[in-house]
């Protein structure tokens, strides 16, 4: 663990991804304090005024301070991110445990049940999920959820596959150790660090998926302050009103960019090959 | 070769079969009467009960289901509840535009993405390896549709650019046809050169690590010849697996791009489809839409077979 963290500090890219993301977590938990005003309230003698001392961003076409819709649209980001990846990550966990493990008929059903959904491009089944289940956040986090299962899946189930063959998993199955103490004690530890660098790469998949639909409108639904959101509204107005367009554009693509910073330098860290 | 084509071929068959099942269900699950969504509040139960009879939905769920598989088989994919016309003509006009988008913004993509990758890798922790690792993930970063409407907007306050209103096939006149299709092509050739970029890199790097390299320079070979000769056939690989990937969200990042751009394609059609609850017309589109994609991700494992003589077909 100590190796790690050094290794995670000497790589310069990935400790400025790490540090890149806890800002935006912070700005997300203390959003009440960094925000000047509530993400809705409108100063209607405002209306698409440009950045200054008391609207920092500038305002969009109600009237909103747009820093504090940025502020509180991290909220969003982020609870879209962890709560989708979660979903995603917890079901393509036990699918590909159960199947990399038992493999037989089992995996056999699992895995063509993954390539039907593979089959689909991933913004597209987002958005038919979406469009059935009614846009919302709660819907958004469902439909990026879905659509994340089958790589994580895949992933796990290979890495299930390589581990088992390892010999000390051969005896534990050969003194009658049950499949569920082997799969938690024994396996699931020894996956986790290709699982981990997925995790961090599908957060930044998640946002990016969230700020698509909602820019699509069918993700998150206005007033709310999502990023995507506020990109969409913004377009409308953004040649005599840049500001509208370009802070909302910015907070995704560095919120992305830390994820990715992060997910690219722990995939070298945690990969035994290029280990030099 | 062949019979590993035709088995490959026949494994898509229970994949579409449940793609179909998938897509047709789940656009089932839309709450509230499509009907009254198509016709309005103020329709008639006259002609709410005669759109359900035109369209079979006042039939069992499984035989509009059988129904509309028997028909896709014989190529009818049955007619856009909106406007009453043939939904498949309409997806194949549509998709030759998607599909050229597609193509002209993946080669865009490669032109950047693949010189890139291989001067990272060879100079591997240069300054120009470090450079091209943050233009890339920036690549990565960037939301297609941020980078459409910032370039829109870029362009339209330095040169008074507005994006074109209506679409000209490449037959017609192929100049004002590569002019439309050009920026958002090269919005979505470069969203995805990132990814390509970091693939060559990380394949090229891998390869120079391995033995038979070694060799070839102890041999004296040229180092011109060890990295195109040697070294980038063997990188193709990976290089094409995330290639073929990348044509597939290219196809999925047409339903915005062609949103943001007005173009006629497949995922707009999609999109209105959604936004009308047109079922016919978006379970249609999306079923052709998964079709495309394992089609090329056949044609992108065939192809491995050409570059990489170890890999044997069974």
């Amino acid at each position: 663990m100590r190796e790690f963290v050094q290794r995670l500090i000497d790589d310069k890219i990935g400790l400025i991804g790490f540090i890149g993301i806890l800002v935006v977590i912070i700005i997300a938990i203390f959003a009440p304090l960094i925000a000047p005003y509530a993400p809705d309230k409108m100063f209607t003698e405002h209306v698409l005024e440009g950045p200054s001392g008391e609207f920092l961003f500038g305002t969009d076409q109600f009237g909103r301070d747009i820093f504090s819709r940025i502020v509180y649209g991290a909220q969003v980001s982020l609870k879209v991110g962890l709560i989708a990846v979660g979903i995603g990550a917890t079901a393509g966990l036990i699918f590909g445990l159960i199947a990399g493990y038992f493999q037989g008929k089992v995996d056999q059903v699992i895995m063509r049940v993954m390539d039907v959904f593979f089959a689909f491009p991933d913004i597209l089944l987002a958005l038919t999920i979406v469009a059935v289940l009614g846009p919302s956040l709660t819907n958004t986090m469902i439909a990026i959820g879905v659509v994340f299962t089958p790589v994580f899946t895949r992933l796990v189930r290979s890495a299930v596959m390589s581990v088992k063959e390892n010999e000390y998993l051969t005896s534990a199955v050969a003194i009658g150790v049950h499949p569920v103490k082997i799969i938690a004690k024994h396996i699931t530890p020894n996956i986790m660090a290709p699982f981990i660098v997925q995790i961090t790469l599908a957060l930044s998949g998640a946002i990016l998926t969230e700020a698509a639909l909602s820019f699509l409108g069918l993700g998150v639904q206005p007033p709310d302050p999502s990023w995507g959101v506020m990109l969409n509204a913004s377009r409308t107005y953004m040649e005599f009103a840049p500001w509208t367009i370009i802070f909302p554009v910015t907070a995704i693509v560095f919120t992305i960019f830390c994820f990715n910073l992060l997910g690219d330098s722990l995939r070298d860290i945690l990969d035994p090959k290029l280990k030099r | 070769m062949y019979a590993y084509i035709l088995r490959r071929l026949f494994m898509l068959i229970p994949v579409l079969f449940g793609v179909s099942i998938v897509i047709f269900f789940t656009l089932r699950i839309i709450p509230g009467d499509v009907a009254a969504t198509i016709l309005g509040t103020d329709a008639t139960p006259q002609a709410l009960a005669q759109l359900r009879e035109d369209f079979g939905l006042d039939q069992p769920l499984y035989q509009q289901y059988f129904s509309w598989m028997g028909g896709v088989l014989t190529g009818d994919f049955g007619e856009s509840m909106r406007t009453g016309q043939e939904v498949l003509p309409d997806i194949m006009s549509r998709f030759a535009i998607t599909f050229e988008l597609t193509i002209l913004s993946a080669f865009i993509s490669w032109i950047i993405a693949i010189p890139l990758g291989i001067i990272a890798g060879i100079k591997r922790n240069s300054k120009t390896d470090f450079g091209v690792r943050i233009i890339s993930l920036l690549g990565v970063s960037v939301p297609n549709f941020a980078l459409a409407t910032v370039l829109i907007l870029v362009l339209s306050l330095s040169f008074s650019y507005s994006p074109p209103v209506g679409y000209v096939g490449f037959f017609e006149d192929p100049i004002t046809n590569l002019q439309i299709l050009l920026l958002p092509a090269i919005v979505l050739g470069t969203s995805m050169a990132g990814a390509v970029m970091r693939m060559t890199r990380s394949s090229i790097l891998e390869i120079l690590r391995q033995d038979f390299i070694r060799t070839i320079r102890a041999k004296g070979a040229k180092e011109r010849v060890v990295i195109f000769n040697h070294a980038l056939r063997n990188a193709m690989i990976p290089i094409l697996t995330i290639i073929g990937m990348q044509i597939g969200v290219l196809l999925g990042g047409t339903v915005i791009i062609e949103q943001i751009f007005s173009l006629p394609g497949l995922g707009q059609l999609v999109l209105t489809g959604i936004n009308q609850r047109d079922v016919i017309v978006v379970q249609g589109a999306v079923l052709f839409i998964a079709f495309v994609f394992v089609i090329i991700n056949l044609i992108v494992d065939i192809l491995y077979s050409y570059l990489d003589p170890r890999i044997t077909y069974k």
